[in-house]
């Protein structure tokens, strides 16, 4: 026979517990999709299963004399010096975005050509760079 | 010889922390009931030499004394004397100093206003107190001293990073660290409480408004933070979920949560051992915040150039800290018949501290994430502002209900007699919304459940406030802070539904035509400044729908030192709503990408931000008048 005291706890142990697996399950699926993968436009190139519908980041070098600009839109390709991806964007480019300096785009892919950027990463300083590009710059040098 | 004056304080304040610790061990062996008046006089000593170091800093900054290493860095000769002298705590090593300067002041005023408490607590806290000083002092004179000489002089320092020059960012980090640093003294009080088993509610009054203050300040740290984002970064948002800013979130849940269950260890002497742990997380997660902005980890919007070595001191730290603090607490735990009925405000207040602890968890696992798969998978991952919003908002809305009902549930046990009135509430609530949702713009089913449920809690607390202005026993400040949260969550939700944005490119003299504005590229000037150029646009909007008319003018600035772009946002604030334009010109073309943006009631949620914090500083005076 159970005591009152017993069968209380027991309820608040198995709600609690209940609660603490839901919000661990919520959390780990929502991360799951919400998750956005940096990719070189050689990754981009070897990657067989990319997806086309969820949202990525590409880093690399704005190419020199690719630069379209309208009053619409501002096209660009990244390149990592091996391969080269198109980029179409809309909206602010941030501090320091030149011709052959380095660049994050966030958006989605359309093709393993094509980009359609939705915002461009800001940098604070000319020597400071984001960590993803660091590794990519080094691995071509 | 700044840097001589400097450095022999810190020496001989590390040296006082040893002897503080020395003669506080002594004073354990002794019978006595008060603390020997010796160890005041060497904390005061230690407390006035670490402020004297400081200024000592800003001495050699005002005097542009480039021979001083974070001098150099971080200032030139032309700098505006504001900048010069927020540039002491602008860089890593002067911040330190900062982090420095308050836990030795906190350490002296925690021991001169708890006499009335046990003395082996008391001492216990001022010798681990005076063991963070040791390992931070550590830290400061051995990887980043700012103190350090350059031979031969250089003639001119490198100046400070221009998004920094900015009056916000000018007091942001000592108010937040008052906040996150403040923590410690809490984080010393647990440990001492646990090996003095000084557990009682009059522990919880010693730490009480320790806690209140470092919270307070952390509110506004945050606050001026995001304020400084919103004009300054250029995007027009206040809150980007970006690591950075989540680690100063961080230890703010833990703090939210420890004010809350503190009153019951107050008034019920129970969650004991759950308010240590919120002691102790509070502190871990603020040097944890420390590591992710300091190791330079993680990609952040607000990073800058780093250097790996302080990241591993201070990861080292934080493992001793924590493994330190977790072995005294398995030591000590003795697990507590907790016996709370389901309808009682000790069981509300737990309840707060559940969504409390899923926010910071949520938060937490967001930020560390992309960490554990680089060093695991090597995978180079972010997690965007989507995970957290569907994740924290639906919590936010139930949350929000209890908050307006928590408060007013008596002690141990409660009927559910003001059942009625809530529903009235909430219909009133429901009705408010439906109106904003018929009669000016729809949104989706969570908006709609976010602006009722913050419209209730908004509705319930100001019922309180009359209800309990007629009683003597009026908690002003809890009133206060849960009818500015629900006020922030409200015009939060009604910033995100209203707001308008459009981006794109202009030459001088063209015209953008869109919804009920038009947007005219003027002019462009050329002015010449003291430490920057600046490329200054002139716009003319036309606002269609109130027919009113008004110009703004974003700037872009070109810095020579360092040799740096910045983009100055024009925006004019208003009680209804903000008008924000930002100018960046487009690989020097003679196009200029132009983003305008309508932000509605930007400065209340301003406001709602300011008054949680008053609240909290309200209560500090109540709780001096009372003389505990």
């Amino acid at each position: 026979m159970l005591t009152k005291k017993v069968k209380k706890r027991f309820s608040f142990l198995t709600i609690f517990l209940t609660l603490t697996v839901l919000g661990v399950f919520l959390i780990f699926k929502t991360l799951d999709r919400n998750l956005l993968y940096f990719k070189s436009p050689t990754d981009v190139k070897a990657d067989q299963n990319i997806s086309y519908n969820k949202k990525l980041r590409i880093g690399g070098m704005v190419k020199k004399n690719s630069l379209i600009i309208d009053s619409e839109e501002i096209k660009f390709v990244i390149t990592d010096y091996k391969n080269e991806i198109f980029v179409s964007f809309k909206g602010t480019v941030p501090n320091l975005f030149l011709e052959g300096k380095g660049v994050v785009a966030e958006g989605i892919l359309k093709d393993k050509g094509f980009f359609i950027a939705d915002r461009i990463l800001a940098k604070h300083d000319e020597n400071y760079m984001p960590p993803e590009l660091k590794d990519i710059i080094k691995d071509v040098k | 010889m700044l840097s001589n004056i400097g450095n022999s304080i810190l020496f001989l304040n590390l040296s006082l922390s040893l002897l503080i610790i020395y003669f506080a061990f002594q004073e354990l062996k002794k019978n006595q009931n008060f603390i020997n008046k010796k160890i005041y006089y060497i904390s005061l000593t230690q407390s006035t030499l670490i402020i004297v170091c400081f200024f000592t800093l800003i001495a050699g900054f005002l005097t542009s004394d480039f021979s001083i290493s974070a001098v150099y860095q971080n200032s030139h000769s032309l700098k505006p004397i504001l900048y010069k002298v927020s540039g002491t705590w602008g860089n890593h090593e002067g911040s330190l100093l900062l982090w420095v300067i308050i836990l030795t002041v906190f350490s002296f005023l925690f021991l001169v206003t708890n006499k009335k408490h046990l003395k082996k607590y008391r001492v216990y806290t001022l010798i681990t107190q005076n063991v963070l000083i040791i390992g931070f002092l550590f830290f400061i004179l051995f990887n980043s001293n700012p103190f350090d000489v350059i031979i031969p002089t250089p003639k001119e320092g490198l100046g400070l990073n221009p998004i920094l020059q900015d009056p916000a960012l000018a007091i942001h980090p000592p108010l937040l660290y008052l906040g996150f640093v403040g923590s410690s003294i809490y984080f010393s009080a647990a440990i001492a409480s646990l090996l003095t088993n000084y557990s009682n509610s009059n522990f919880a009054v010693s730490i009480k408004n320790w806690v209140l203050i470092s919270w307070s300040f952390q509110t506004v740290g945050i606050l001026t933070g995001s304020i400084w984002a919103y004009y300054e970064l250029g995007w027009g948002g206040f809150w980007f979920w970006d690591p950075v800013e989540n680690a100063s979130l961080l230890p703010w849940f833990a703090m939210t949560a420890l004010i809350h269950s503190l009153i019951v260890l107050e008034k019920r002497r129970q969650l004991y051992f759950w308010v240590i742990i919120l002691c102790l997380l509070t502190f871990s997660l603020s040097v944890l915040g420390t590591f992710l902005v300091r190791s330079g980890i993680l990609n952040s919007v607000h990073t800058f150039a780093n250097d790996p070595s302080r990241g591993i001191y201070i990861l080292i730290f934080l493992s001793l800290m924590i493994l330190g603090s977790v072995s005294i607490l398995f030591k000590k735990f003795k697990s507590n018949n907790y016996n709370l009925n389901y309808n009682s405000k000790e069981n509300f207040i737990l309840v707060n501290n559940w969504f409390m602890i899923f926010y910071l968890f949520t938060v937490f696992i967001g930020t560390i994430y992309p960490i554990f798969t680089e060093v695991f998978y090597s995978n180079k991952i972010s997690v965007g502002p989507p995970f957290y919003n569907t994740v924290i908002i639906p919590f936010v809305i139930l949350f929000l209900f209890l908050m307006a009902i928590g408060p007013k549930v008596k002690w141990i046990k409660d009927n559910f007699y003001n059942l009625k009135i809530n529903f009235i509430i909430l219909f009133g609530a429901v009705f408010i919304n439906f109106f904003i949702f018929f009669f000016f713009k729809s949104y989706s089913l969570l908006s709609n459940l976010i602006l009722i449920s913050s419209i209730f809690l908004i509705i319930s607390t100001t019922r309180d406030s009359i209800n309990l202005l007629k009683n003597k026993e009026f908690n002003l400040s809890r009133i206060m802070a849960h009818f500015s949260f629900g006020l922030l969550i409200l015009f939060i939700g009604l910033n995100y539904n209203f707001s308008s944005e459009k981006d794109f490119n202009l030459k001088v003299g063209e015209v953008k035509k869109f919804e009920d504005f038009s947007i005219k590229f003027q002019d462009l000037n050329l002015k010449e400044l003291k430490n920057y150029k600046a490329v200054i646009g002139t716009f003319e909007i036309d606002d269609y729908k109130d027919n009113a008319k008004l110009f703004l003018s974003p700037q872009i600035r070109i810095y020579e030192n360092p040799n740096t772009l910045t983009y100055e946002a024009s925006i004019r604030s208003g009680l209804l709503k903000d008008f924000y334009i930002t100018m960046s010109n487009i690989d020097r073309s003679e196009y200029y990408n132009i983003k305008f943006q309508k932000k509605p009631f930007m400065i209340w949620i301003w406001i709602s931000v300011i008054l949680i914090s008053l609240s909290g500083f309200l209560r500090f005076f109540k709780y001096e008048n009372k003389n505990y």
